[in-house]
């Protein structure tokens, strides 16, 4: 079995009285395809928010490779290789393309006031090294050529794809998206399919929220259910497509 | 990328003979306003570099990272009250300027970053309400902090302030360089260029850095800015430390230069003011901002000088007391610019497309 990358032990979460997540617990393995479902208001996308430590959980632990991280720490959590997407596009409008990514390097380089203003050799190394590497993101997530527009000028496709080639910057090690099919057409689907694939093949393990049932299941090696806030089934996608449960969270009511 | 000098990148003569020629001009420009417009003039163009300074200072804070700060004088009375205090009869010390502007940039810094620490949950409005307290707090500490102790010698001021003197050679009296004689205004001009170009150079570095696309990012979405890894809190706290160091360095030139300081200099409407250089001259825009603190310096003296000989022209005698109108027409000024450029004089190229892009802007672009 393929080593464990992520550990969420039992987080809760709660606003005011509402348990958006009740101790919920799930293992993510490494260069896995992990699917999390659940109707609209199952928590998907606090749990999103708590892993990548924009919420403070109220309860429990995360564990990834092994070490603690730390709550509410964002920053900490995109060091330490949790990069992410937002169900509503969350893209640096007026910066370009080739900026938005460039931003997603922050992470992973150093250069300071001092090296800012002087531009030393090391520093003009980063920048150059900076730049490489956006616009090669930009070519493997294919907006290179909208590279000098500015995000929000983006089509609706091409900033989803966009906030990808961004969160990939960071060199993550765990990259979850929110919804990245809202609201995209057959076609769109199709050729996000196969991105999300090739980011795979690459080594990063994904985390994928989706509405898109097909997509999730033809894609996910394992998926995890949601509902109100309770995780009621974790396992490969043809067992949780037949487990009673799911489809009561689905259709509402007892089949009988 | 939203330098408008980009053209000469591929240039590089074309940049030289453009940069030798602005050098002139620059050089020459005292001896030509002093000549034509006399020595108030003079002193209003020192003015004018002192408040692109500001104005800069401010552009990192409002301009890049898109925090409303209505207190950024706070700063400048923070720089000019340290060159005072280290530099004059009131203390009876006399330390060197070479170590107060320094000093200056660092004390005036610190009080940037501890300013921005409690606010830095804020945003906008709430933002604004905040730092414009802590601008009319400083200014309220130096007008009573004459006791028990005699620090700041409360609403009076502090005068008699020793004038800038650069390696023994004071500013203050005429110079005489090579058979050639400098009058004190122009030394001040040179010294006070000198220093705005440097903050010039910084703020260009600065914006086309790691650290300048991390202060965007957080002033486009600050969400997204922490999920890229970013650590908002001391991005936002070095943007206040760095805006603020050049508020002091402009204040320890302002008290060198004026040999007064007093705390009624920095009250809200300078906070504005700047504020105002910053939007009005585009937002986030370097070249933008030096034309917006030209611009706002010089429009104000400039009606205080021309309202009285106009009515005096037109109706034969002075109707309304020049002080007054001056501020009236400057605010119609001010109106008009955000009516017809509502990006400010001179925006970034892409921030002139931000605002025509909107289909639903009905504002007229006066191109």
């Amino acid at each position: 079995m393929k080593p464990t990358l992520l550990i969420a032990n039992a987080i809760c979460k709660q606003f005011g009285g509402v348990k958006a997540l009740s101790d919920v617990s799930l293992t993510i393995r490494q260069g896995e395809i992990y699917g999390l479902i659940g109707p609209n208001g199952a928590g998907k996308t606090t749990f999103f928010n708590v892993l990548t430590g924009l919420y403070h959980p109220n309860g429990g632990e995360l564990l990834f490779e092994g070490h603690k991280l730390q709550a509410s720490a964002p920053h900490l959590a995109a060091q330490s290789g949790i990069a992410r997407t937002f169900q509503n596009i969350r893209l640096f409008g007026n910066m370009t393309a080739l900026e938005n990514v460039m931003v997603g390097r922050h992470v992973r380089t150093h250069a300071g006031v001092v090296g800012a203003v002087l531009r030393d050799r090391k520093t003009r190394r980063e920048e150059a090294g900076i730049h490489r590497v956006a616009e090669e993101l930009l070519h493997y997530v294919g907006v290179a050529d909208r590279a000098h527009d500015l995000a929000r000028h983006l089509s609706y496709g091409d900033q989803r794809r966009l906030e990808i080639a961004r969160a990939l910057a960071t060199e993550p090690k765990l990259l979850a998206l929110d919804e990245p099919a809202a609201g995209m057409n057959a076609s769109e689907t199709a050729e996000l399919r196969v991105l999300i694939e090739g980011i795979r093949n690459d080594g990063i393990t994904v985390l994928l929220i989706e509405h898109d049932v097909k997509l999730v299941m033809g894609l996910c090696d394992r998926v995890a259910v949601l509902d109100y806030g309770v995780k009621i089934c974790e396992d490969v996608p043809a067992v949780v497509q037949k487990n009673p449960k799911v489809i009561e969270a689905y259709l509402g009511g007892s089949v009988a | 990328m939203t330098l408008t000098f980009d053209s000469f990148r591929q240039n590089k003569s074309a940049a030289i003979v453009a940069a030798v020629g602005i050098g002139l001009v620059l050089a020459v420009f005292p001896f030509l306003v002093g000549s034509t417009l006399g020595n108030s003039w003079l002193r209003i163009l020192d003015f004018a570099l002192l408040y692109i300074m500001l104005a800069l200072g401010l552009n990192i804070v409002v301009g890049f990272a898109g925090l409303l700060d209505m207190g950024y004088i706070a700063f400048y009375a923070v720089g000019a009250y340290l060159y005072a205090l280290l530099a004059s009869p009131h203390f009876g010390l006399h330390v060197p300027v070479w170590i107060i502007i320094p000093a200056g940039a660092v004390l005036a810094g610190v009080a940037g970053a501890l300013l921005g620490a409690p606010t830095l949950r804020l945003r906008g409005d709430y933002l604004a309400i905040v730092t414009l307290g802590f601008g009319e707090i400083v200014r309220i500490f130096m007008n009573n902090l004459n006791a028990p102790v005699n620090i700041t010698n409360g609403p009076q001021g502090i005068s008699s302030i020793d004038p800038i003197s650069l390696g023994g050679i004071t500013l203050a009296k005429p110079l005489t360089v090579m058979g050639i004689t400098i009058p004190s205004l122009h030394a001040y001009y040179y010294l006070f260029l000198a220093l705005a170009l440097l903050i010039v150079f910084v703020s260009i570095r600065l914006q086309d850095s790691r650290i300048g696309r991390a202060w965007v990012a957080i002033r486009e979405d600050e969400i997204a800015a922490k999920a890229c890894g970013i650590n908002t809190r001391n991005i936002k706290l070095l943007a206040f430390t760095m805006g603020a160091s050049f508020g002091g360095v402009a204040g320890c030139l302002f008290a060198g230069f004026q040999g007064f300081v007093s705390p009624e200099s920095f009250n809200l409407m300078e906070s504005v003011m700047v504020l105002c250089m910053v939007v009005l001259g585009g937002m986030g825009h370097i070249p933008g901002v030096i034309l917006g603190g030209i611009m706002l310096t010089v429009l104000p003296e400039f009606f205080r000088h021309s309202a009285g000989p106009v009515q005096q022209a037109i109706f034969g005698k002075i109707l309304l007391d020049p002080e007054a109108l001056r501020m009236l027409l400057f605010g119609l000024a001010l109106v008009l610019v955000m009516l017809y450029r509502p990006a400010g004089l001179w925006p970034s190229t892409i921030r002139r497309r931000e605002f025509k892009g909107e289909s639903t802007d009905v504002l007229k672009e006066g191109e």
